[in-house]
């Protein structure tokens, strides 16, 4: 399996990417032990002109290099716990429905149902701004918008198995059907749910940072979001404020896609493409 | 007819829908921080005694919970949005308002990037493993993790900062009062950055769906039995092939609707563009609820007009579908 994924290019790329943006996030302090508030220097001072300022200064005078490592951690951060808290509420609510049925299966499903029809950045943002812009109230309203394709997942692959061999055979040795479910038929839908996580919390970057740019970021913490948010106004004099956050957005949510399709073809090699849209 | 008994069906749905986000957004403003009747006024109307006191009775927020959940949606059916103390106007005037800009650029999107996505996933398809294919692929999986608000700055910067092609900001040239044509050909001209940032995702989306589901169902049995009785590559492709492949990208393109709409509020605010997603922006910054809610409920409204439109696309193209449901 491993062999499998190492043999797709493109992946190996998204990891190498991805391990060096988690690398500079984790050694932010290191590299830029004033952090990305400080005034260092004086404003617009436009990239690959002074030393130490490879990317240039923003609107007052702060270093862009040091927004964009400190802003790593948000991204990551934010993409990788909403995805946690996501996958939480998914994974039970259409594990329970897929294997339940009957009237659970139709209360899940509708539920679930009524969270895909609304436009769910629209909701995002209805939420972040009333429970007032934090880290937490960003994650969470980053896994509320995100978990019901994960429930639809989930409820499919458990409903595939469910009435496999093996968990007759479990039925017939008495075990109960919460064990069941938790110990036979749940293991074997892990490769699925992997695959969208991890494209999942590629989506959560992305969301994240749109949320930053529209102001609704944490005002205690750097973002890319924020930072192009910031530099909207002045973007005709200054293109770089904006340009240089946005490509390591770009690049960051690439290498996730990227590792996202090699999990696919790796995991799941009978499958075609389908699920990758 | 028979195709008129779901559409009843699904807007039946879709009316439950609306009233139950009511309630969700009901909800949402007793969970803001601070007392209700001030969350409904803004921070315009934070000071105002009076006024507070007014909502307070106007929204019976001193009487039991479920006679305030009961009147607050209510007033939602009967096209009750409140009052947005920061612009000085009902909430539902504003969003009418607002209304046809959003209208216009989402639709011309949605066209746009449902057009080019697959006429671009099949051109992939046709020239699998090439160098063509690779390059569609890699340009899509770009598009794909691009952020819409950022492609939409660059685009500002090279075609209207830096060529000067295109105007960057608004819905009509300010003070040049076209009429007829010449206001028309002025608004498409705003309009193509707009649309074409917006598009950009979505078309990635459908052109790699195109691109799988055309392939996919090039295997399939009935696509041998027709090249056997000797049809061309490219009528086997438009007659046959992209016949079956496109419904999925039309089902995937109908969920996509509510992203569609919910990014407009990013293109919106990058462009200027004075449609709701705009409107929300500006709400934002001045805490106005009210009017955020409304927004909220509206476009929502907006991604079930776009599902059932696709529903009934879906029906036109495959005329198997209304048996089966």
């Amino acid at each position: 399996m491993i062999r499998r994924f190492a043999s797709n290019k493109g992946a190996v790329i998204g990891v190498l990417i991805l391990l060096l943006v988690i690398g500079l996030a984790l050694t932010a302090d290191l590299l830029f032990p004033r952090g990305p508030w400080a005034m260092v220097q004086r404003p617009f001072l436009v990239p690959f002109t002074m030393d130490g300022f490879p990317l240039g200064t923003d609107t007052l005078g702060r270093d862009v290099a040091a927004g964009l490592v400190h802003g790593a951690r948000v991204s990551l951060l934010v993409g990788l716990v909403s995805t946690v808290v996501a996958l939480a509420i998914g994974v039970p609510l259409g594990a329970i429905a897929g294997f339940y049925g009957g009237w659970a299966d139709e209360g899940a499903m509708r539920f679930t149902e009524f969270f895909q029809t609304i436009p769910n950045f629209a909701l995002a943002i209805v939420l972040v701004a009333i429970l007032e812009p934090t880290l937490t109230s960003i994650t969470l309203a980053i896994a509320i918008v995100s978990w019901p394709p994960v429930a639809r997942l989930v409820r499919a692959e458990v409903m595939a198995v469910k009435s496999r061999e093996y968990v007759d055979a479990a039925r017939l040795a008495g075990l109960s059907k919460a064990r069941i479910l938790t110990t036979e038929v749940l293991p074997n839908t892990v490769s699925p749910i992997i695959v969208m996580a991890s494209l999942m919390v590629a989506t959560a970057i992305l969301l994240e940072s749109s949320l930053s740019f529209l102001g609704l970021g944490d005002p205690n913490a750097m973002s890319w979001g924020y930072m192009i948010g910031a530099a909207r106004t002045v973007i005709r004099s200054a293109w770089w404020l904006s340009f240089f956050p946005g490509v390591a957005i770009l690049v960051t949510v690439l290498a996730l896609n990227l590792i996202g399709e090699g999990l696919n073809d790796a995991l799941n090699p009978h499958l075609s493409r389908k699920g990758t849209a | 007819m028979a195709v008129l008994v779901p559409v009843l069906g699904r807007l039946a749905k879709a009316l439950l829908t609306l009233l139950a986000i009511a309630v969700l957004n009901f909800f949402l403003i007793h969970a803001a921080p601070g007392d209700p009747a001030v969350v409904l006024a803004g921070e315009a109307g934070a000071a105002d005694e009076q006024m507070i006191a007014q909502l307070r009775e106007r929204f019976g927020l001193d009487q039991p919970f479920h006679v305030q959940l009961g009147s607050y949606v209510w007033n939602i059916v009967q096209l009750d949005f409140g009052y947005s103390f920061r612009q000085g106007a009902p909430v539902l005037d504003l969003i009418l308002d607002r209304l046809p800009a959003t209208l216009i650029l989402t639709l011309t999107a949605f066209v746009i990037s449902l057009t080019l996505g697959i006429i671009l996933g099949v051109a992939a398809s046709a020239r699998v493993g090439k160098a063509s294919d690779s390059l569609l692929t890699t340009l899509a999986l770009l598009f794909y993790a691009t952020p819409l608000y950022w492609a939409a700055l660059m685009a500002v910067l090279v075609f209207s900062v830096e060529l000067g092609w295109l105007p960057g900001f608004g819905y009509e040239t300010v003070g040049a009062n076209y009429t007829g044509l010449a206001r028309v050909w002025d608004v498409i001209k705003h309009l193509i950055l707009p649309a074409s940032t917006l598009g950009l995702f979505f078309m990635a989306v459908y052109m790699r769906m195109t691109r799988a589901s055309m392939l996919e169902v090039s295997q399939m049995d009935f696509v041998k039995t027709a090249r056997a009785k000797g049809l061309s590559g490219p009528v086997i492709r438009r007659r046959h092939i992209l016949r079956n492949a496109i419904l999925p990208v039309v089902t995937l393109a109908g969920l996509q609707a509510g992203q569609l709409v919910g990014g407009a509020v990013l293109t919106e605010t990058v462009f200027a563009w004075p449609g709701i997603g705009r409107l929300m922006f500006e709400s934002l910054a001045a805490r106005d609820y009210n009017t955020i809610l409304g927004v909220f409920l509206v476009s929502a409204a907006m991604v079930i007009v776009f599902n059932i439109l696709t529903d009934l696309v879906y029906r036109l193209v495959d005329p198997r579908i209304g048996a089966r449901a």
